[in-house]
Formats: C-alpha cells, structure tokens, sequence
C-alpha cells in the first residue's frame, strides 16, 4: 500500500483562553491518498475554513499530528513552513487574491519567482502554458485587474500549479462565480487531477461541485462526520 | 533580490501620484540639506576671506627682547620693574637662509618678508600716524590681497612709491598721484608718491596703515640686512597650527598660527557649523519620518497582497526586502532630484568670486551633493525598516480575508 498524501490525527485547534475559549476543531482525524480529488463540506462554522488553513500550513494546531509526504508539519518552524508550502502546495481562494498590480502570466509565475530569485525563462514558458491550458492565450499580458471573475479564478488555478505541488487547497473556488464560468473552473481542475495526478481538496457548499468529486469529506462540530 | 527589486519597483511605480509626492518630499529635504551646506560653508568661507583670509596664517615674528639693566651698584632697596620691547627693532637676521625650506612645506602657498615699523605721513601741515609695511614688490597681494581692494590707481610698488587707505586718503585729503612724505620712527624721511588707494573695509588697515617696497622700508629703517617678520599663507588655513609647529621644528623660528589669536572667530564659526548641522539633521529627519509614514501606510494598504505572497510560498526576509528597496528607492530618486535642484538653483547665485554685500555668500562647491545623497538613501532605507519588519509579520490568513 502506497503512503498516504495526508495524514492529520487528533487534531484540534482551540482560538482564545477562558470564557473567549472556542473549539473549532476537536480531535479531527484526515487521511488522504494521492491523486484524490475531494469536497470537503460541511455547515459555516463547522471548522473548515480553518482545516484547510492548518493544512496548507498558514496556520498551526493546537495538538494533534499533521504529517504531509511523511513530513511531520507541526513541530516544522515558520521558514521550513513557508518553503514547504511553495514546493508542495498549490492555493486556490474564492475571491481570486491575484496581485492586483501584476499581469496575468506575473500572477501565475510568482510561486517560483519569488524561490529563484528573478523571472527565469523557464517559468515563463510554464506560466504561459498553463495559461493556455487555462483558455486564457489571449490575456497572458493583461492587467489581472481588466479580467472578468472566471479569468481570474482560472489564473488563480494557474498560479496554484505553477511549481507541480502535490496538494492544492481550494476554498469555495467557484462560490463566486456564474454557473458556466464554474464547471470551466471544474473541469479544469478534474482535468488537472486526472493527467499529473495533483491531489485536490476543494471546499465548497454546492452539492454540484462536491458530486464532481472522487470524495466527500464532511465536517461538522470541529470533526469529520462522513 | 532582483525579483523583490521588481516587486518593489511594480509598488512605487503602481500608484505614479503617491509616489511623486513622497519622492518630491525627499528631494525638498535634500535640496534644503544642499542649501544649507553650500550657505553655512559659503558664509564661514567668506568670513574667513575678509578675516583670517586677510591674516597670515603663519607668522613668524623675532622674540622682542628685553632691554639691557643698566642699573650700577645703588645701596639699598631697589625695586626695579622690566617692561618688554614693545618696538620693531626685534628683526629676523638670518631670515633668508629659511625661506626656501618654508617654501617647501607642505600647504604653503605664498610668503611674505617683511619689514614693519612706525612713523608719521605729512603733506604741507597735515600729519597722520601711520604703521609702515615694506613688503616685496612682486608678493603685495600675498597675504592681504590688495589688488582687490584697491579703488584707484595700482598696487604695484617701486622706489618712492606708497599705497594708503581710503579712509587716510579721505582725511587727509590726499588724492592719488599727490606727492606726501614719510616718516619712519627712526626719524628718516623721505618724499613718496600716492601709487595707489584700497579700501578693505575695516578701520585699522584703511586709516592706520601704509605700504611700501622693501627696499624702502630698509632704508627708512636703516635695516640693511634681516626682516620684521615672515608672513605664510597656507592653502588650508585649518592646517596652520600644524604647520606652525612644523616650522619651529624645522627652522627653530618662532612660528605663531592665525588660531591663537582668532579664538572668537573660531568659536563664531563652530556655532555657526553646529547651527548648520542641526538644520541639516531636521531636514533628515523629515525625509525618515515622511518615507516611514509614506510605508507604513503602504503596508496597511497591501495587507491582503502580502498575505497571499506570504501563501505562496514568500518567506518573511522577500516581504523585508520589497520594502526596504522601495525606502531605498524613494531616497535614491529623492536624493537625486534633491541634488539637481539644489545645484540649479544654486547656479542662481552669484559664484564666491563675484559675490557683492547684500548677497548670500552661497558657495555653490560646497553643496555636498554626494553626502546629502548618501545620507538620504541610508536614511530612507533605515526610515523603511519599521514598515517592512510590520509587512513580515502581516497574517497571512487575516490578510487574505479582508
């Protein structure tokens, strides 16, 4: 049996002390294989914005163990934190965060600029393919500002790949976007799952998003329920 | 560091109006840092000029002696009280066998031999008192530049030749090419021309004094041999209590720097410079508190940016560096604006040479333009690091959610 992706056991994370106390997550337990493409559900409130937080490493558990590609995430320090996440983790928000004074292709290109130092020719050409993938040939060297919602949900797709990570968090990807430019989204990312095999946790609360995926994962009162 | 440097450049060059602003701020510090380098050093340059410039920096004078006790054997009690020759008798015998290690000194750049004595200037009834300077033909203008101060005639001296002060001039009623007669206090007297007038503008040299060839001077004092004193002009009047103590050293002459008797002048001039500095440390410390607030203000704006730069994978050293570049930027460009339009409006002013009463002696050399760019683009990077340590330490998971 191959190792798993993912492994979170025990997992809680508890925000303020005393009265302030709230348990967000509570012992939360996670295994995922590679190449999974899964939805995570669950109510508001239910913890899932912050699993996927703990999880793309922005933010630390309380107590519990996170290991990804058998690198145990809790005890890693901020730095390790943050090379860890620009080599293995992809990020796709629902609002886009596009860095609103860059092109299309600087957006997407950043994650391995800012790990080499400067724009190497090599990151160009990947960023303009992914671009392409993405449909978006013609708006490589727009202003990320002058793109419509679905362009710029598909450049944060592209910006997510750009280093080949292994696992990529999405939160609500499509949650602001029309019915069409969501499934282009969608398909894009199934595309993406299948053909490099990139494992995919995508939450949403669109039960139509969630049934294009291999795995539901659901969430509810800081643990996982399904 | 070359991507921070195009990320930094992308910021500043994002929002043109903001960052013309802040960076035209920094050029009027610079320029007001400029300004008051080239006036403060401009005017100690032109009191100089019209103080010590006129002096010798170094003079080296004979040791007046005391006079011979020419008390015999008196019974009794005597108290007997020895005052100094205070006369210009006390003379430099052997002056010339000195002159060409002086020379040779480094820094010196003109000597003087001279011979000084008293006497009085007649013509007809009317009679001044006077202090006779003989100086070389050739080195007039050596340590008091007569030539220009002269309002009439010329500065040259030869045989029966005398230069005056308007002020002597203009009490006596003496014009130029009148013919008056000189009277050493050695009692010899001889008849002069009115070659030339000067005006230095102050009351001593202008209505006490009078100059004449060397030549002459050694007749009317009957110094056949020696001189008063040396006078020594130095390229950096700040050197001359170093190149005092040097001469004594090398010649055994007594050698007196400009310094010992200017201690007023120098400590004016001290204020003067520390009032320079403060005005110049304000004009910094605008520049640091414009381009730390103008940054702080950009890393609040950018939160949400710098969260999702920190999510890609940007430690907190990139976040560190994009905005200390854009402070050092801002300095440069700044430091550099400052400076041009320092110089030009400099150029306005008349050049030290030309300068007339009334003006601002501003010395357009003394701008210190490198400095003032220096010390602005350290001080806008140093003015940067509280804005960029902030920037690191932006959440990136509150960030990303504004």
């Amino acid at each position: 049996m191959t190792e798993p992706l993912l492994q979170v056991r025990d997992l809680w994370k508890i925000f303020g002390e005393g009265d302030a106390e709230t348990q967000v997550l509570k012992g939360l337990e996670l295994t995922m294989a590679r190449g999974e493409m899964s939805a995570l559900l669950g109510p508001s409130g239910s913890g899932k914005s912050t699993l996927l937080t703990i999880l793309g490493t922005l933010m630390q558990p309380t107590s519990g163990s996170h290991l990804m590609l058998g690198e145990d995430l809790t005890t890693a320090s901020d730095k390790d934190l943050t090379d860890f996440r620009n080599l293995h983790i992809g990020f796709v928000f629902q609002f886009h965060n596009l860095l609103p004074d860059f092109t299309a292709l600087e957006n997407v290109i950043f994650p391995t600029a800012v790990r080499d130092g400067r724009e190497t020719s090599a990151a160009l050409e990947r960023g303009r393919e992914l671009l392409v993938r993405m449909g978006l040939a013609d708006r490589i060297d727009y202003p990320s500002t002058s793109l419509s919602g679905g362009q710029k949900q598909r450049v944060a797709v592209a910006r997510a790949l750009m280093n080949r990570p292994e696992f990529v968090l999405a939160d609500e990807p499509t949650g602001n976007l029309d019915r069409a430019s969501a499934n282009q989204v969608m398909e894009l990312i199934g595309e993406i799952n299948r053909a490099e095999g990139t494992t995919f946790l995508i939450s949403t609360h669109d039960d139509k998003i969630a049934a294009r995926c291999q795995r539901q994962i659901l969430v509810g009162d800081g643990r996982v329920t399904g | 560091m070359l991507y921070a440097l195009k990320i930094a450049t992308r910021y500043l060059t994002a929002n043109k109006a903001q960052t013309s602003l802040l960076v035209f701020g920094v050029a009027v510090g610079v320029f007001i840092f400029i300004f008051m380098s080239a006036l403060i050093g401009g005017l100690a340059e032109f009191i100089l000029s019209r103080t010590a410039g006129d002096l010798s920096h170094v003079t080296i004078e004979a040791e007046a002696s005391n006079p011979r006790m020419l008390l015999g054997d008196v019974p009794g009690d005597v108290l007997l009280v020895q005052e100094k020759d205070t006369s210009r008798e006390a003379r430099l015998a052997n002056a010339d066998a000195f002159i060409p290690i002086i020379e040779n000194l480094p820094g010196v750049t003109a000597i003087s031999q001279q011979i000084t004595g008293g006497g009085f200037l007649r013509r007809g009834t009317q009679t001044a008192q006077v202090s006779i300077t003989g100086v070389e033909p050739d080195k007039v203008s050596a340590i008091v530049n007569l030539k220009s101060y002269l309002v009439q005639g010329t500065v040259e001296l030869g045989a029966g030749k005398v230069l005056i002060g308007k002020r002597l001039a203009d009490d006596m009623n003496f014009r130029l090419g009148q013919t008056v007669r000189l009277q050493a206090d050695t009692g010899i007297d001889k008849a002069f021309v009115i070659s030339g007038i000067y005006e230095i503008g102050s009351a001593g040299p202008d209505r006490r004094q009078a100059y004449v060839s060397i030549a002459t001077a050694r007749t009317l004092f009957a110094m056949p041999q020696g001189v008063s004193s040396i006078e020594i002009k130095l390229e950096d009047l700040y050197e001359a209590d170093a190149t005092a103590a040097r001469i004594e050293a090398t010649t055994g002459l007594p050698a007196t720097s400009w310094t010992e008797n200017a201690q007023q002048l120098l400590d004016a001039l001290k204020a003067q410079a520390q009032t320079g500095l403060m005005l110049k440390s304000f004009a910094l410390i605008t520049i640091v508190i414009g381009v730390a607030s103008a940054l702080m203000l950009s890393t609040y704006r950018r939160r949400p940016e710098i969260g999702i730069m920190r999510a890609m994978g940007a430690p907190r050293s990139f976040v560190v560096v994009v905005f200390v570049m854009q402070g050092a930027m801002i300095g440069l460009v700044g430091g550099l604006l400052g400076a041009g339009i320092g110089y030009a409006v400099l150029l306005a002013f008349p050049s030290r040479e030309a300068f007339q009463p009334g003006n601002l002696p501003i010395d357009i050399t003394q701008g210190a333009y490198g400095v003032a760019i220096l010390l602005t683009v350290v001080s806008a990077t140093l003015a940067a690091i509280l804005p960029a340590r902030a920037a690191s330490r932006v959440d990136p998971v509150t960030a990303i959610g504004q």
